[in-house]
């Protein structure tokens, strides 16, 4: 063996300070310096619509943090008691040990107010950037591929979002969440052969029974989050192996990425921004009520509060459930389905499903097999983003129709007019949605051509020496100029018979849906055309930005 | 020659001494006709009451409730619904009833308290119906835990849990209770205005109307511990708050943070 | 086009030229911070000053988890700890936010840099040598040459699972008749929710409406919701001559005091919003709607079954009883209520 203290480095005769003797400490048993550089100056690109996922990601931590804390205290078993706290229109009342604890944490220990209001207002918060985050990767085509996969886990994110919230509001055991959990027993009993055994199953027995807020206790805590952090981990995953997107702009192709390097400006951009919701979560909950257990007393199969919604994720549903139609059930050999809970509960699985589907649909139309990691913007892809706007429609007008009551009492008007505006709304509201939408971006389309071919009108009126007048138009610089330029162009396709002369069903669909896709479609301006516009004035765009401020004035 | 004129000006009247005659002329009368027609009403039921009543009755209630209150095409019979019924119904304004719609709203009072106390002892003498409450049930001193239970068995499903109001069918609606006093709250309990059921003295006792009445004076006199209440309704307005305010403010924040310094 | 896009086959897609050239990235635009160090002094001192604001701001949460005692009876000491405890955590944490995202914004650099991208499909070569690695073990086990034990391997897999399934059977009991029973028997007097007094037919005057429970529910030591959860009732009275009842069913009223089960026919919710003018009972949840005049059918909403209707009668002494239990199921339908 040769002799070590003849190759040890110069550095190390030296004593290292903590930090350099703590990053020795570590690389020798973990190779942490590989991780530095491998990741340390990683490129992000940087735009507030990617801050969304980040959100969702930060109030999943807040959640952990919060719910945390709250096991301490919260107790999760359906035996009763007389309340013996400090809220006094609830003294001696006959309630759940899981509602005395609720009502404990939030009159009778410190903090526990606050950090209940954290963790529901987290929860709410979480679900909703989740949902945004999807709408932006849904509008800017960030599911093509490769992430056709992260678009199903994030799918199924969101779901696991809808569950955990779901389990977590039901655990106090008041009388707003008991009826919630009556609802889905309910459904459950209606859906065909299965329904009563799988009632009984999951609350051990009759309704309410005794088992349930432990069972959803278990489910809440353990094996929902397991889920999320895992989906989670897969999900960045897949965002570290295939780079972030970026917008299309100058510089920006398929082949790289363009922002900034992790250390430092991420981690204190993106770390900061932890904190920032965080402060706004906690600012929310010292200020604002949310989910007052107190008021809605424990649960009991017999009363109920006018206004009986969920939390707003599950909203769609109860609306679903709303908006069904009446007196409609059906009989099978003498069993019974009742449409009135089947319909709205297949509706709502078809509509999740297309949403996990639609990356592998747009792939199916297009046969695009390149890889995209520049976004489209929204007007570049009208049928998608009208698609989108299908889509967002149906899931609000479901939702809105949760809060029928609601709008009845705040806005004067007669319940049942309401409801049947709002059935209507469901059906053609996505078709004008869709129609309207489409020609927007199509207009857009239009117009942004016309800033290419023609250049920005300054508003500046010149009358030519000959009498006409005309509307200066400035080009646009070359950056603006690429912007403009740098989008997919498809075509539809005709369905072509194959060697046998026939026409496939599969074929003919595709054809249909790829016209439906692109028929109506404006494409970029291509090189001949830019020359042809621009042969009779100055041939070359300006070449550096003109200065902003002479437009402005 | 002066002494003649200096005479003469005791006889001349002041300018404004005509006026301090008028004046002094309408006082009188006035006060007079006042003193002489004001009824003081000191026992309920009082003969003199029930005619007052009657008149104000005949003037502002007969051309819908029929001249003696049996009812006519525009408002249902009085007969039976006692002093209670009256003292509700005009003490929160929401009679003399206007307009056609699903129901009545409150509106500004448009009689005095003797006024109102005058013609709910006039409807009290066509028949027994529902007294005016006494006020040993309406000092809030009852059992707000109780009071609270039976609030939530039977008013809840229609006022909301804590009495923020809700729907019913067709346009009509359960009222908020906030503002709304215990002696008036009494009275709808026992009378049943319009559509809200009655909850005669043997469903609820006047010891558990007492108690009701304690709850919601306790909801309204305490504010939430959690801060502002969003006007009580539930997740429906949490939702909003936060998808309005809360993921409002954190774009706001993103578009900062993305956004190039100068 | 990118070299990652040229590999593929682009499908629908087809790209046109270009007017002009990649620009390349947009020069830097020079911050003020980054030409003046006097502003970058003032960046630094507005940084360190919300980090300031930070600590102090956990200070104040420290100060209001200390400061109100929780004092039974006293709400505002409780939202006075969530108060103060919440705005110092809001500032502690805004103020490290704020903090960092600025020192990223004014003081670290705002260059804009490229880097390149790999495209996710593994390199030929590689791909060649996993195809030999997959190969080799393939060949080494005999997976595929050896049939029988490759699909003796697949039954035990498919099996092993099964009794993970099963192992949850006894999660509930098996329903048995529990969906078409309630508490209420010939004779069971119906008596208030929730102090369990019963109810003469006396009291019962037009336009009431009585929360009912049968008489003994309230003392049950087990089972008590699960047993209110079927059997809550509404008892209300109309005049006579407002109800149409059904002939078959007319002895199940008693001079216009009628009881309808609580439990709404569409999921469960409890049906408790009566409408004494209308006749209508109102549910909460989903807007069911029910004519107590008619029998309880749906006149509006998504439930498709009137509510199943109590036969009542009178006993000796003026109290309501019921006659028997309910006929038809209470609650949602299910799949084998007709059975």
């Amino acid at each position: 063996m040769t002799n070590t203290t003849e190759n040890k480095p110069a550095a190390s005769d030296a004593k290292p300070g903590f930090v350099g003797g703590a990053a020795n400490y570590l690389d020798e048993r973990l190779s942490v310096a590989g991780v530095l550089k491998g990741f340390g100056r990683k490129v992000f690109p940087d735009h507030w619509s990617f801050m969304l996922g980040e959100v969702a990601l930060y109030s999943f931590v807040i959640l952990v943090l919060s719910g945390t804390f709250l096991t301490f205290f919260y107790q999760p078993s359906m035996a009763h008691v007389y309340y013996d706290g400090s809220y006094a229109p609830l003294k001696g009342a006959h309630m759940s040990i899981a509602y005395a604890s609720s009502l404990d944490i939030s009159f009778d220990i410190r903090g526990g107010l606050l950090m209940r209001q954290v963790h529901h207002w987290a929860a709410l918060l979480f679900v909703a950037a989740a949902g945004l985050h999807m709408l932006r990767v849904f509008f800017t085509g960030a599911f093509r591929k490769p992430r056709e996969l992260n678009w199903v886990v994030g799918f199924l994110l969101f779901v696991m979002g809808m569950a955990a919230g779901f389990t977590g509001y039901s655990l106090p055991d008041d009388l707003l969440s008991g009826n919630g959990l009556r609802i889905i027993d309910g459904m459950i009993k209606g859906i065909p052969l299965i329904g009563p055994a799988v009632s009984s199953g999951f609350f051990g027995g009759e309704f309410p029974g005794t088992e349930v807020v432990a069972r959803l206790y278990s489910l809440h805590i353990m094996i929902v989050p397991a889920l999320i952090i895992v989906l989670i981990g897969v999900h960045l995953m897949m965002v570290v192996i295939h780079k972030h997107t970026h917008y299309s702009g100058p510089g920006r192709t398929d082949d790289n990425v363009v922002g900034y390097p992790l250390a430092p400006v991420y981690v204190a951009k993106a770390g900061g921004f932890f904190f920032l919701v965080f402060g706004v979560i906690a600012a929310i909950s010292a200020t604002f009520t949310i989910n007052p257990i107190w008021n809605y007393g424990p649960y009991d199969p017999s009363p109920v509060s006018a206004g009986t919604q969920p939390d707003w994720y599950i909203g769609w549903l109860d609306g679903a459930l709303r908006l069904a139609p009446s007196g409609w059930d059906i009989s099978v050999f003498g069993y019974v389905i009742p449409m009135g809970v089947m319909v709205p509960l297949v509706v709502s699985l078809v509509f999740l499903a297309l949403v996990a589907a639609y990356p592998f649909i747009e792939n199916w139309v297009t046969k695009d097999k390149r890889e995209h990691h520049v976004l489209d913007r929204p007007r570049n892809n009208p049928t998608r983003t009208a698609i989108g706007a299908a889509g967002v429609t149906f899931y609000g007008v479901l939702w809105a129709g949760a809060s029928t009551d609601l709008i009845a009492t705040n806005f004067q008007m007669s319940l049942n007019q309401v409801l049947v505006a709002m059935q209507i709304l469901l059906i053609i509201g996505p078709v004008i949605a869709y129609w309207v939408t489409k020609r927007a971006c199509l207009s857009l389309q239009r117009k942004d051509r016309e800033m290419v071919l023609h250049g920005r009108e300054t508003g500046r009126i010149v009358r030519l020496p000959h009498g006409e007048f005309i509307e200066v138009h400035e080009p646009v610089d070359e950056y603006e100029l690429w912007k403009l330029v740098d989008y997919k162009n498809y075509e539809p396709i005709l369905a072509r018979p194959d060697a046998n002369g026939k026409i496939s069903l599969g074929n003919r669909l595709r054809s249909a849906v790829s016209r439906l896709y692109f028929e109506d479609r404006i494409a970029p301006v291509s090189k001949a055309e830019y020359e042809l516009a621009h042969a009779d004035h100055a041939p070359e765009p300006v070449a550096a930005k003109p200065k902003k401020k002479a437009i402005k004035a | 020659m002066e002494k003649q004129l200096k005479s003469a000006k005791p006889m001349r009247r002041r300018p404004w001494a005509a006026g301090l005659v008028v004046f002094l002329g309408l006082i009188l009368s006035g006060g007079g006709y006042a003193a002489a027609t004001n009824v003081v009403v000191s026992e309920f039921g009082s003969p003199e009451q029930v005619e007052e009543g009657r008149k104000l009755f005949l003037a502002n209630c007969a051309s819908c409730h029929g001249t003696n209150g049996e009812g006519a095409i525009g408002g249902p019979s009085l007969i039976g619904v006692g002093a209670a019924s009256v003292d509700f119904q005009v003490g929160t304004g929401r009679m003399p009833g206007q307009g056609s719609g699903p129901q009545l709203y409150k509106k500004p009072v448009q009689f005095t308290e003797e006024q109102i106390s005058a013609m709910a002892a006039y409807v009290a003498s066509l028949a027994p119906g529902p007294a005016i409450p006494d006020e040993e049930y309406l000092r809030g001193d009852g059992d707000p835990s109780h009071g609270g239970e039976l609030f939530r068995i039977n008013c809840a499903m229609c006022h909301n849990a804590v009495g923020a109001g809700g729907a019913l069918t067709e346009g009509k609606f359960a009222p908020g209770l906030a503002g709304v006093t215990p002696k008036h709250t009494y009275e709808a309990m026992v009378t049943g205005p319009q559509n809200m059921p009655v909850f005669n003295d043997a469903n609820l006792t006047p010891e558990d109307k007492k108690d009701i009445i304690t709850y919601l004076m306790y909801i309204e006199e305490n504010d939430s511990v959690g801060g502002f209440e969003l006007g009580s309704i539930g997740p429906v307005a949490e939702g909003l708050f936060t998808w309005i305010f809360g993921l409002g403010f954190i774009i706001a924040i993103t578009v900062w943070l993305g956004a190039k310094s100068n | 086009m990118s070299e990652i896009e040229k590999s593929y086959s682009p499908g629908l897609a087809k790209d046109i030229e270009k007017p002009i050239k990649d620009p390349g990235i947009e020069p830097h635009r020079v911050r003020m911070t980054d030409k003046s160090e006097k502003h970058a002094r003032t960046a630094e001192k507005q940084i360190a000053a919300m980090f300031g604001l930070s600590v102090v701001g956990a200070i104040i949460a420290v100060w209001g988890f200390f400061a109100f005692p929780i004092i039974d009876g006293d709400l505002s000491a409780t939202r006075n700890n969530a108060l103060w405890m919440g705005l110092g955590m809001a500032l502690s944490m805004l103020g490290i936010g704020f903090g960092a995202v600025h020192w990223a914004k004014t003081l670290m650099p705002d260059n804009e840099v490229s880097e390149m991208r790999h495209q996710a499909r593994s390199s030929d070569e590689t791909r060649a040598q996993a195809i030999e690695i997959v190969k080799l073990a393939d060949g080494e086990s005999g997976f595929t040459r050896r049939k029988l034990i490759r699909r003796t391997m697949y039954g035990a897999i498919a099996f092993f699972p099964i009794p993970a399934i099963v192992i949850f059977g006894d999660l509930g009991p098996v329903v048995g008749d529990t969906l078409r029973q309630t508490m209420w028997k010939a004779g069971t007097r119906l008596a208030k929710d929730p102090t369990g007094i019963p109810i003469k037919a006396s009291e019962v005057t037009i336009g009431s409406v009585f929360h009912v429970i049968p008489e003994g529910l309230s003392e049950l030591e087990h089972h008590l919701l699960e047993e209110k959860a079927k059997a809550a009732v509404l008892l209300v009275r109309v005049n006579p001559s407002d109800l149409n009842e059904d002939p078959a069913k007319a002895d199940w009223s008693y001079q216009g005091i009628v009881a309808y089960s609580k439990i709404c026919t569409h999921v469960g919710c409890p049906v408790a919003l009566y409408e004494q003018h209308t006749h209508h009972l109102l549910c909460p949840c989903h807007q069911s709607t029910f004519d107590l005049a008619n029998h309880c059918e749906v006149v509006f909403g998504p439930a498709s079954r009137p509510l199943p209707q109590l036969p009542i009668a009178v006993d000796a002494e003026g109290y309501l009883i019921a006659q028997s239990d309910f006929l038809d199921p209470v609650g949602p339908s299910f799949w084998d209520m007709r059975k």
